[in-house]
């Protein structure tokens, strides 16, 4: 069973994203003892899988590092992963929360060996690249995974598969018998960061995603880019695995517009830019990129990076909402057809590969938050309800405003505990 | 060395480390070159039974100082976490069995790789202390914010509800910055439609209302010296009277200054009193108190109203902004709603729409709604008339050149930050003056960049200046994304406009996180701990002084300004600002300054008692000093993945590549090594270095290290340095690779014993 101490001066961060890691980092060095719940096997979060972060064309898993350091540093830090809060009752700086723990069927003996992988043959969709290339049955979600500690996809147990596995570990780490269980415990103040997902590109019917193989989303392309992903690195069209050599970026698919998401996801642009370098450092004067765009939205002081973009002469900018996407059924090229705004010219420009700049919708809409949260008609949980919303659950945020966010809501829980704190010593 | 150490080696035979390799071999080298006084193999040291093992010689007073040889130092921390005990790991799974293929062929120089990491770990620990921190005595927990805008009082108001004492010091007569001349905001709450009140009156009220907080008017800080914990604040007032106060963190909440629209002739400024920006548009929708909007010329009605985005912003052009101030295409929104409210009728001309997320896009739409006229157009020039103003611009969906009549025109013109003085051009400018020659090559990012003439706002006795540093365009922001706090003085906050462009909402948000960072900074100093990216760390530097030279290399290139210097120009640290990195000590030439378990014998030791085969083995040794935080990271995953690289090399992480004392290069090449590889973060513009200018430290000591090389007649490859990510999981494996065929092109080293 496992044991969770906690008081109703603990602090319960939800999601072990960027924002998440952040708020529980943030409080736990200012002293506070904090509990952090992930969903999913290892933190990190949705950056993981990023090649590069704009504007400074950095890389994701260094702030990682950093921050998987903190955590390892911090004995006021304790991580629940494979964990899903279920019901969260009571009032701030008085919370009964009730967490449920899926089985990993790995435990902490576990030295990432990867003896295991090695041994099982089952292989499924991997959901780290978006089902876009397999992983094995009992897997390390990603190299930086923490914990590092394997995994044992549900879907194993029960097949020789598992035994082969429990044979295989010689640390006596897998355990076939581990069960889901929830656990409840008390806290003082909650800070809700279950941050976001890409908004299904297949309700987009005129583009064609998951129809025409060389459409693909934005996340997709960043997978593409990881040298251990499903293209090893390479930015390759679907269909034929060869490299593109004319490709559209879409903005707002799917985004600002009524039939889908009305708000403004405000990392699209930066990311369809940031890609396009991607494009110039894979294939330097080769392969041309597009990007069709309602407002090119380079927001503060980062609108050099668009500068710098539109001076590349690959790289050109159309102003138009894409009507929609055709497809040669055997050269799978596609055809985008639509009205250049800017003189008002129609057009039906040929590309080899698309990506929609697909935006955020929060993971989890407030309406299914399991407590106390204000959301909006967008399903954002807001930053100073009674639970506190915080990174891309409570707007849709960059990174470094993701950051920020958070660690405004880890001073908000730190006043709850420390209210808490102080009632109980009066009190005394 | 004292007595009292008591030395135990644990060496791991799990993951396939005793397959591989010959335990007994490395128990011997532990016991014979390490002396170890105890040695224990064990099948699988990270369970329980093996972690018990070193508690029980830990509790028996048998062991005090620990090696294990084993996995990484990244890996299985949880289980190897013995409190104040000093630890060295031999990381023989990631960076040996793991790097190096499988097979009799490769078992020789796979079995010398581990047995030099187990000597390198015994080397190592013989120099290290369990750090005991320097908690600043008498910490003041109280909060300096110097600004008193929506930003500074809603850092104090926060702060406040955390049950800290805040010292509000404001340079004007009242509270409320630019945001109290605003009739409303832009909206904070769903559903995101009508401009809301600006909410500062009730800001003032709640601050008035605080007992924690003490609001300082008419005042500025005439001096900051001190650190984290134990700032000594002077807080002149306008009468001339000064006062003397302690702080513990301070957050710098200075806003920004208006852009000045004179800079726009071309767009009517100065022309015409009926241009106005949008600090001016607000004034008169005040006077117009709910009645017709009155031009400033002859006080008619203002039936057109144009607003004009981007004005003199996100342009190269001389006296121009380089940047979007991001809040204007809001503001001007609101300002249209109260436009089109007053009766008159609003378009706004834009290029680019800025209204990001669910509140800027609702409130676009409301706007939309609500009947303000969006058109896409660039202007060109707005003239007087004689009854009007005609502004020109290009209608870019028209894609033609066209006119608009406008009985007053508003300039969405931008923020312009209020940071103090620009240290760096100071430091430039005076290098420029010492060497004689043009600074030139550092680029100060002074080009380009509107400066209003600047008085220092903190006055800090720093040896590196009187202000925080500032990044591009003047803003007083952190480089790194992850860590939008990171100022490079700890414990000084930089918050709101000051920062990054923002709106109203952004930099109250901002300013409660920026709180919180000067609270964890109090609490961090009051334990003696470092802040990010090292946090928590206990160790600090000294110096020996009867070494010292007083040549200030340490005082100039701390990357935080964390060491003064006294009259004679002895370096002073200042414990609780450091972060911990050790640039110091890979400045420092003759080699006085070190932490209590990073040092340069921790490392140079390491490097001494590798075994240098002879020359007739044609076994090179190659030593590299890798980052920490990308470089080893990269190092071990590539062992993880599988990537393999010559078992000659010799790697040992160091804390920055800042930290890399020279002298670790000179003893590898007189101890016989063939090459020595640095593996430290992107330097230049776009740095990732973690303490920013570490990585690019190192490299211009390596370039000096040239000149060393002629004197010895060694090849000017036998030092090389490479910047690296931690992403670099193939290529590193390849750099090494590489080396190793250059090594054999040029040969190996003369200085062989």
């Amino acid at each position: 069973m496992t044991d969770v101490v906690a008081t109703n001066q603990t602090i319960l961060v939800v999601g072990g994203g960027i924002s998440g890691l952040t708020a529980a980092l943030e409080a736990a060095e200012c002293g506070k003892q904090v509990i952090l719940v992930e969903k999913g096997p290892s933190v990190g979060g949705r950056v993981t899988q990023l090649y590069k972060y704009f504007p400074k064309l950095c890389f994701p898993t260094c702030g990682l590092e950093i921050n998987l350091r903190r955590l390892k540093a911090n004995r006021n830090l304790r991580v629940l992963t494979m964990a899903e809060v279920t019901a969260i009752d009571g009032e701030a700086g008085d919370y009964r929360v009730a967490v449920k723990l899926a089985p990993r069927h790995v435990n902490d003996n576990c030295t990432a060996c990867g003896d295991c992988a090695d041994a099982v043959e089952a292989e499924f969709d991997n959901e780290f690249d978006f089902g876009m290339g397999q992983r094995k049955g009992a897997y390390l979600p990603f190299n930086m995974a923490w914990p590092q500690r394997y995994v044992l996809d549900p879907r194993l147990i029960g097949t020789p598969d598992a035994d082969k596995a429990k044979a295989a570990c010689k640390a006596d780490a897998i355990d076939l018998d581990m069960v889901e269980e929830t656990v409840e415990m008390k806290v003082g103040a909650v800070i809700w960061a279950t941050g976001w997902k890409p908004y299904d590109a297949g309700k987009i019917q005129p583009y064609g995603h998951g129809r025409f193989t060389n459409v693909v989303t934005n996340m997709e392309f960043e997978r593409m880019l990881d040298p251990f992903g499903p293209t090893d690195g390479k930015i390759v069209r679907p269909s034929d695995g060869k490299a593109p050599t004319n490709i559209a970026f879409i903005q707002c698919a799917g985004s600002r517009d009524r039939n889908h998401l009305e708000h403004c996801s405000r990392i699209c642009c930066m990311a369809s830019l940031k890609q396009t370098t991607y494009v110039r450092e894979q294939f330097a004067d080769d392969v041309t990129s597009t990007i069709y765009y309602i407002d090119i939205r380079a927001i503060d002081r980062i609108d050099d990076f668009y500068r710098d973009v539109q001076a590349d002469p690959n790289v050109k900018f159309i102003k138009s909402k894409v009507a929609n996407i055709t497809e040669d059924r055997d050269s799978h090229g596609l055809l985008l057809h639509g009205v250049d705004t800017e003189g008002y010219h129609r057009y039906s420009n040929p590309h080899d590969l698309v990506v929609l700049a697909t935006g955020m919708e929060p993971s989890v809409p407030a309406g299914q938050v399991p407590g106390p949260v204000t959301g909006d008609e967008h399903g954002f949980v807001a930053a100073d309800g009674a639970i506190f919303g915080a990174g891309c659950a409570s707007e849709a945020l960059d990174v470094n405003r993701a950051v920020q966010n958070a660690t405004a809501a880890a001073l908000r829980a730190i006043q709850v505990v420390n209210r808490v704190a102080a009632t109980e010593s009066r009190d005394v | 060395m004292s007595d009292d150490k008591k030395y135990g080696a644990y060496i791991c035979t799990g993951c396939g480390l005793g397959e591989r390799l010959d335990s007994t071999a490395q128990t011997n080298v532990a016991s014979r070159d390490g002396k170890m006084g105890v040695v224990r193999e064990h099948g699988f040291l990270c369970n329980a039974e093996g972690v018990q093992l070193i508690r029980d010689d830990l509790a028996s007073g048998e062991v005090s100082h620990v090696v294990i040889a084993a996995c990484s130092r990244r890996a299985k921390t949880e289980a190897f976490a013995f409190d104040d005990v000093a630890m060295a790991r031999a990381n023989l799974r990631e960076g040996v069995i793991w790097s190096q293929p499988d097979g009799d062929e490769a078992r020789e120089t796979t079995q010398e790789m581990a047995e030099d990491y187990v000597r390198m770990a015994c080397a190592e620990i013989k120099f290290m202390a369990t750090p005991q921190g320097d908690p600043v005595s008498d910490t003041s927990r109280r909060i300096l914010v110097v600004g008193g805008g929506v930003s500074g009082m809603t850092s104090a108001l926060e702060t406040a509800r955390a049950g800290y004492d805040v010292t509000i010091v404001e340079k004007s007569a009242t509270l409320g910055g630019h945001a109290a001349t605003l009739q409303t905001r832009i909206p904070q709450q769903a559903p995101y439609r009508e401009p809301e009140p600006s909410g500062v009156d009730e800001l003032i009220a709640a601050i008035e209302a605080e007992a924690r907080i003490e609001v300082r008017l008419n005042a500025a800080l005439t001096s900051t010296d001190g650190a984290p914990g134990r700032f000594e604040v002077e807080i002149g007032t306008e009468s001339g009277s000064t006062a003397s106060e302690r702080f513990g963190a301070i957050v710098m909440a200075t806003g920004y200054t208006d852009y000045d629209m004179a800079n726009l002739p071309e767009l009517g400024a100065g022309k015409s009193p009926d241009v106005v920006d949008q600090a001016g548009f607000e004034a008169l929708v005040k006077a117009a108190d709910g009645g017709p909007i009155q031009c400033p010329t002859n006080g008619r009605e203002a039936k057109h109203v144009v607003f004009v985005q981007c004005a003199g912003q996100r342009s190269d052009q001389e006296g121009h902004l380089p940047y979007c101030s991001g809040h204007c295409c809001l503001t001007s929104i609101r300002q249209a709603m109260h436009a089109q409210e007053a009766g008159a009728s609003a378009t706004v001309l834009f290029s680019d729409l800025r209204t990001p997320g669910a509140a800027g896009e609702d409130f676009y739409r409301a706007g939309q709604e609500c009947g303000v006229t969006f058109c896409k157009g660039t202007v060109s020039e707005v003239l007087p008339g004689d009854d009007d103003l005609e502004v020109r611009y290009n209608d870019l969906i028209l894609d033609e050149q066209t006119s608009l009549r406008a009985d007053l025109v508003v300039l969405a013109t931008g923020m312009v930050p209020n940071s103090g003085v620009d240290i760096d051009t100071i430091a430039a400018e005076e290098n420029e003056e010492a060497d004689g020659v043009a600074a030139g090559a550092e680029g100060t990012a002074q080009e380009n960049t509107v400066t209003i003439p600047v008085e220092s706002i903190l006055n800090l006795k720093y040896r590196q200046g009187p202000d925080v540093p500032q990044l591009k365009h003047g803003f007083a922001d952190s480089h790194f994304i992850c860590f939008p706090y990171e100022s490079r003085r700890t414990g000084i906050y930089p918050t709101g406009p000051v920062r990054r462009p923002m709106d109203m909402q952004q930099a109250q948000e901002d300013a409660t996180g920026a709180a919180l960072k000067a609270i964890q900074a109090v609490e961090g100093a009051a334990l003696g701990r470092a802040a990010h990216p090292r946090s928590g760390d206990l160790s600090f530097p000294s110096f020996r002084k009867e070494g010292c030279t007083q040549c200030k290399r340490c005082t100039v290139e701390c990357p935080f300004g964390a060491i003064d210097e006294d009259e004679q120009s002895y370096p002073l640290f200042n414990s609780s600002r450091c972060r911990r990195c050790g640039t110091c000590m890979g400045a420092c030439p003759v080699r006085v300054i070190s932490f209590e378990n990073y040092s340069v014998e921790t490392v140079g030791q390491q490097l001494k008692i590798v075994e240098i085969p002879d020359e007739f083995e044609e076994k090179p040794r190659v030593l590299i000093l890798a980052c920490e935080n990308d470089a080893y990271p990269a190092l071990d995953m590539a062992g993880m993945t599988g990537q393999h690289y010559s078992p000659y090399v010799r790697i040992i992480p160091v804390r920055c590549l800042g930290s890399v004392n020279l002298i670790w290069v000179t003893d590898a090449l007189n101890n016989g090594y063939d090459g020595v590889l640095l593996m430290g973060c992107k330097k230049g513009d776009n740095y990732q270095c973690h303490f920013v200018k570490g990585s690019e430290l190192a490299h211009e000591r390596i370039s000096k290290v040239d000149e060393t090389l002629k004197t010895l007649s060694l090849e000017p490859e036998r030092v090389l340095t490479h910047e690296v990510a931690i992403t670099d999981i193939q290529r590193i494996p390849e750099i090494i690779n590489d080396y190793m065929k250059t090594i054999e092109k040029i040969g190996l080293s003369p200085f062989k014993f």
